[in-house]
C-alpha cells in the first residue's frame, strides 16, 4: 500500500481532533484528560503518518517529480478567455502533493506541532475545562490548516491553508478575549494579514490569466519552457503580488506590526504559530513559487531588500525590549528577514533550511520563555527576573542551546543556515547577480550587522533572565520551580535539535563533497534553473572560509558586548549609561521606531477620516437622496390623493347625486293611489290608441 | 232596427261610466261596483258581436268573464275587509302607503 496516496490524511487527522474538541469536548465540558488525549492523537497521527508516508515516498518514487494526489474536484467552471487570445477551463481540484519541499515542511511542521501540543498539556493545565478544549480545538485546527498549506498542490489549496492558519492565529492570539488588548491584538493580526492576503489572491488571478492553470507543476513547466521571456512581465507582477501576501504572513516591513502584538496569545501558540510554522508560510510560498522569482530580477531584488532591511530593523528594536516574548518576537521578524534575504538572492533551498533550523531553535526559545513565565507566575518583564538558572536547569540549558544556535555559533543549527545565507548574499554581490551586485553587497553588510545584533540581544536575554540574582521579590522567588515533564521534554528534544539540526545542511562544497549537504541536494529539484543563465562567479574557497570566520566573529562580538554589559556588570551601569548618553536612540528603539504610532497617525487616522467622510457622504447624499425620494413620494401621493378625492370620487358622487336628483323628480309619479295608476293606465292606453290611429294610419 | 252600433254605443257608455267610477270614486265598494259595470260593458260587447257574427265563442268568453268577475268580486271584498280592519274605513284615499 502506498501511504503517500493518502497524503491528505495528514491534515485530516488534526481536523478530526479539532472537530471533536470543538464540538463535543468544549460543549460538554469533558475532562482535560479526554481533551488532550484526542488532541495529541490528532497531532500525533499527523506526525507519524506524515513521516511514514514521506519515508515510503522517499524510497519508492522519483524524487525530482512531485507526486500529486487528487482528493476531489473542488471548483469547475466553463472556459475563460485568458491572455494571448487563449482559453482555459476552470478546473480546480483539492489535490495534494508530495515533493521534496512539502516533505521537508510536513516533516518539521508535524513534528514540532506535536511537541508543542505536548508542551501545551503542561502549560495550559490551569485553564477551565471548556477553555482547555477550545484551546486544543484551535491548535488542532491550526495543524490542519498548516499541513494543508504545505501539502496543497495548487495555489487555491495553498490559499485555503493560508487563510486557515490566519484564522487560527487570530483565534489563538485572542484566546484570552476577555482582556481587551488580547482581542485587539487578534484583530490587528487578522486585519494586517488581510492586506497581504489581498495581494496573494490578486496573484492567483493574474497567474490564472497568464497560465490558465494554478497547479504548481503546470506553472513550473510553463515558466521552465518560457525561453523567450514571454512571461517576464507576468512573473514580476505575480512575484511581487505573492510577496505582498508573504509580507503580511511572514511579518516583513511594512506589515510586521502584528507579530509583536501577537504575543498576547498563550506562549505555546507563539512558539508554534508565530515562530516555528505559520510565519514561515510566506517563505515556503516564495520557495514554492521560486520559478516566478527566478524569471524576475525585479521581484528578487524587492524580496532581498525587504528581507535584509527587516532583518536589521527588527533586530535593533529587539536590543532594548524588556518583555521576554517581545524580544523573541522581534527576533522572529529579524530571522524571517534573513530567510527572505536568502530567497531574494535565489537561495530558496537555504531559505527553507533556515526555516527548519529556525523552527527548532525559535520554538525552543519560545517554549523556554513559556516555562520561565510559568515559573514566574505570569511575569514577562525580564527586569523582574534573573538568576533562574539554578531554579530551572532544564529550561536554562535548552534555552542556552537555542540561543547559541540562533546566534550562529559552530556547530549549532543556526550556524549552518545563517552562515550559508550570508555566503549566498555575498556570492550574489560577488557574482553581480542580475547586475545588482552593489545592492547585494550592501545587504550583505546589513546581514552581518544583523548577526552581531542577534547575538547581542539573545545573550542579553539569557543573562538578564537566567544569570545574576532574582529581582522579582521574595514572594515570587518562593514560587520558582521547574516545569513538569510535558513541558521540559519538548524543550529537551528541541534543544537537542537546535544543536544537531544544522547537520542536514553541511556546506559540503567546502571539502569538495557537495552531496554532504543533504537538504540542498534533496530540495534542488523544486527550484527552477535557468537553462541559459550566466554562470555567476563563485567566491573562492579561501574567501568562503574567511566569510565563515567573519560571521563567527560577528556572533562573538555580539556575545562579548552582551557579556560585558549584562554578565560582568551586575548593576548594568554601562547599559544604563549608554541609554542615558543617547536618549533619542534609546527612546526610538524602545518605542519601536514609533511605527505603531506612525500607522495610527497615517493609515488608521486616514481610515477613520475616510470612514467619517464616507459617513458624511452617506448621511448627506445617500440619506438625502432617500429622504428626497420620500418627500417626492409624499408630495406625489398628496397630489394623487387630491385627484382621487376630487376627480374620481367626484365622478362617483356625481353618478350618485344625479340618480338622487332624478329620483327626486321621478318619485312624484308614485302617487300611491291605486286610482291614480289606473288613470295613468287609461290615459296611456288612450294616448297609444290615438297614436296608433292618427299617426300610423 | 237595433244594430250592432247601438250595442257598441251602449257598451261604450257603460264602460266609460264604469271607468269614471273606478277612477273618481273614493268609496272602495263603489269602485268595485263600477268595475263590475266595466266587465258587463265588455260582456255586452262580446255577446252583441257573437250574435252578429253567429259565433258562439264570444258568448263562451262572456261566461268566462262572468266567472272571473265573480272571483274578482270575492278578492275585492276580501281587500275591503282587510282595509277596514287596517284603517277602519273604506275610503281609498286613506290607503296611500305607497306614495313616493
Amino acid at each position: 500500500m502506498k501511504l503517500y496516496d493518502f497524503i491528505w490524511l495528514v491534515p485530516l487527522f488534526p481536523l478530526i481532533g479539532a472537530a471533536f474538541n470543538g464540538f463535543v469536548s468544549n460543549r460538554r465540558g469533558l475532562s482535560k484528560k479526554t481533551t488532550h488525549t484526542v488532541a495529541l492523537l490528532g497531532a500525533g497521527a499527523a506526525w507519524i503518518y506524515g513521516w511514514a508516508a514521506i519515508l515510503q515516498w522517499f524510497f519508492t518514487e522519483d524524487r525530482t517529480q512531485p507526486y500529486v494526489v487528487k482528493a476531489f474536484t473542488w471548483i469547475t467552471g466553463g472556459e475563460l478567455a485568458i491572455e494571448g487570445g487563449r482559453t482555459a477551463a476552470v478546473d480546480i481540484a483539492a489535490s495534494f502533493q508530495v515533493d521534496p519541499l512539502s516533505a521537508v515542511m510536513v516533516g518539521f511542521v508535524s513534528f514540532v506541532g506535536f511537541l508543542i501540543h505536548l508542551y501545551s498539556v503542561g502549560y495550559m493545565h490551569d485553564e477551565p475545562d471548556r477553555e482547555y478544549a477550545r484551546y486544543f480545538a484551535y491548535l488542532n485546527l491550526f495543524m490542519f490548516a498548516m499541513l494543508t498549506l504545505v501539502t496543497g498542490s495548487n495555489l487555491p489549496v495553498l490559499f485555503v491553508g493560508w487563510e486557515g492558519v490566519g484564522l487560527c492565529s487570530y483565534l489563538l492570539i485572542g484566546f484570552y478575549f476577555k482582556k481587551d488588548w488580547c482581542a485587539a491584538a487578534g484583530m490587528k493580526a487578522f486585519i494586517v494579514n488581510r492586506i497581504g492576503d489581498f495581494g496573494f489572491i490578486l496573484a492567483i488571478f493574474v497567474a490564472f490569466y497568464y497560465f490558465g492553470t494554478l497547479e504548481f507543476e503546470g506553472l513550473f513547466q510553463a515558466m521552465g519552457n518560457d525561453h523567450h521571456g514571454h512571461f517576464a512581465i507576468a512573473a514580476t507582477i505575480i512575484g511581487l503580488l505573492l510577496f505582498v501576501g508573504a509580507m503580511g504572513k511572514s511579518a516583513q516591513i511594512p506589515l510586521f506590526v502584528w507579530l509583536p502584538d501577537a504575543m498576547a496569545g498563550p506562549t505555546p501558540v507563539s512558539a508554534l504559530i508565530h515562530a516555528a510554522t505559520m510565519v514561515t508560510a510566506g517563505v515556503y510560498m516564495v520557495a514554492r513559487c521560486n520559478y516566478f522569482y527566478q524569471m524576475s530580477p525585479t521581484a528578487m531584488l524587492v524580496v532581498a531588500v525587504i528581507g535584509g532591511v527587516t532583518a536589521v530593523f527588527a533586530a535593533t528594536i529587539g536590543l532594548v525590549q524588556n518583555d521576554i516574548k517581545k524580544v523573541l518576537a522581534y527576533s522572529t521578524v529579524s530571522q524571517l528577514g534573513y530567510m527572505f534575504l536568502a530567497a531574494g538572492v535565489g537561495a530558496y533551498v537555504v531559505a527553507i533550511f533556515h526555516v527548519v533550523t529556525h523552527a527548532f531553535f525559535k520554538a525552543c526559545l519560545f517554549l523556554g520563555s513559556g516555562s520561565v513565565i510559568h515559573a514566574c507566575g505570569g511575569e514577562q518583564d525580564i527586569r523582574k527576573m534573573g538568576g533562574l538558572k539554578k531554579y530551572m536547569p532544564a529550561t536554562y540549558w535548552t534555552f542556552l542551546a537555542a540561543t547559541i544556535a540562533i546566534a550562529g555559533f559552530f556547530p549549532f543549527a543556526g550556524f549552518f543556515s545563517k552562515d550559508e545565507i550570508l555566503a549566498k548574499v555575498f556570492a550574489a554581490g560577488y557574482g553581480d547577480l542580475n547586475h545588482n551586485g552593489g545592492i547585494y553587497y550592501l545587504l550583505w553588510v546589513l546581514a552581518v550587522l544583523g548577526a552581531v545584533l542577534t547575538a547581542f540581544y539573545m545573550f542579553r536575554l539569557v543573562f538578564l533572565t537566567f544569570h545574576g540574582s532574582f529581582r522579582g521579590g521574595e514572594e515570587a522567588e518562593h514560587h520558582l520551580h521547574e516545569s513538569p515533564w510535558t513541558m521540559t521534554l519538548p524543550l529537551k528534544v528541541l534543544g537537542v535539535l537546535s544543536i544537531i539540526g544544522g547537520f542536514i545542511g553541511l556546506p559540503g562544497h567546502l571539502w569538495h563533497h557537495p552531496e554532504h549537504n543533504l537538504i540542498d541536494g534533496f530540495l534542488e529539484p523544486t527550484v527552477l534553473h535557468l537553462e541559459h543563465g550566466e554562470h555567476a562567479a563563485h567566491p573562492g574557497l579561501g574567501l568562503e572560509f574567511g566569510l565563515i570566520a567573519l560571521s563567527l566573529a560577528a556572533a562573538g562580538l555580539g556575545l562579548a558586548i552582551a557579556w560585558r554589559f549584562y554578565l560582568m556588570d551586575p548593576g548594568y551601569t554601562r547599559a544604563n549609561y549608554l541609554a542615558r548618553r543617547f536618549p533619542l536612540v534609546y527612546k526610538l528603539l524602545l518605542n519601536k521606531y514609533w511605527v505603531d504610532e506612525l500607522y495610527a497617525a497615517t493609515v488608521i487616522r486616514g481610515t477613520v477620516k475616510l470612514a467619517d467622510l464616507l459617513w458624511e457622504f452617506d448621511s448627506r447624499v445617500v440619506d438625502g437622496a432617500v429622504n428626497g425620494i420620500r418627500h417626492l413620494t409624499v408630495g406625489w401621493s398628496w397630489l394623487s390623493g387630491i385627484f382621487d378625492l376630487q376627480i374620481v370620487d367626484g365622478l362617483v358622487n356625481l353618478v350618485g347625486t344625479s340618480y338622487d336628483a332624478a329620483s327626486r323628480q321621478f318619485r312624484r309619479l308614485q302617487v300611491g293611489f291605486a286610482q291614480g295608476y289606473a288613470m295613468v293606465m287609461v290615459f296611456g292606453a288612450a294616448l297609444l290608441l290615438s297614436i296608433f290611429f292618427f299617426v300610423n294610419l | 232596427m237595433i244594430g250592432a252600433t247601438h250595442y257598441v254605443v251602449l257598451s261604450l257608455i257603460l264602460f266609460c261610466l264604469g271607468l269614471v267610477g273606478v277612477m273618481m270614486r273614493r268609496n272602495f265598494i263603489t269602485v268595485l261596483m263600477s268595475l263590475e259595470l266595466m266587465f258587463n260593458a265588455v260582456n255586452l260587447n262580446l255577446i252583441a258581436f257573437s250574435f252578429r257574427l253567429s259565433d258562439l265563442a264570444g258568448q263562451v268568453l262572456a261566461i268566462f268573464v262572468i266567472t272571473v268577475a265573480a272571483a274578482e268580486a270575492a278578492i275585492g271584498l276580501g281587500l275591503i275587509i282587510a282595509l277596514v280592519r287596517l284603517k277602519d274605513t273604506v275610503d281609498l284615499d286613506q290607503a296611500d302607503e305607497m306614495r313616493g
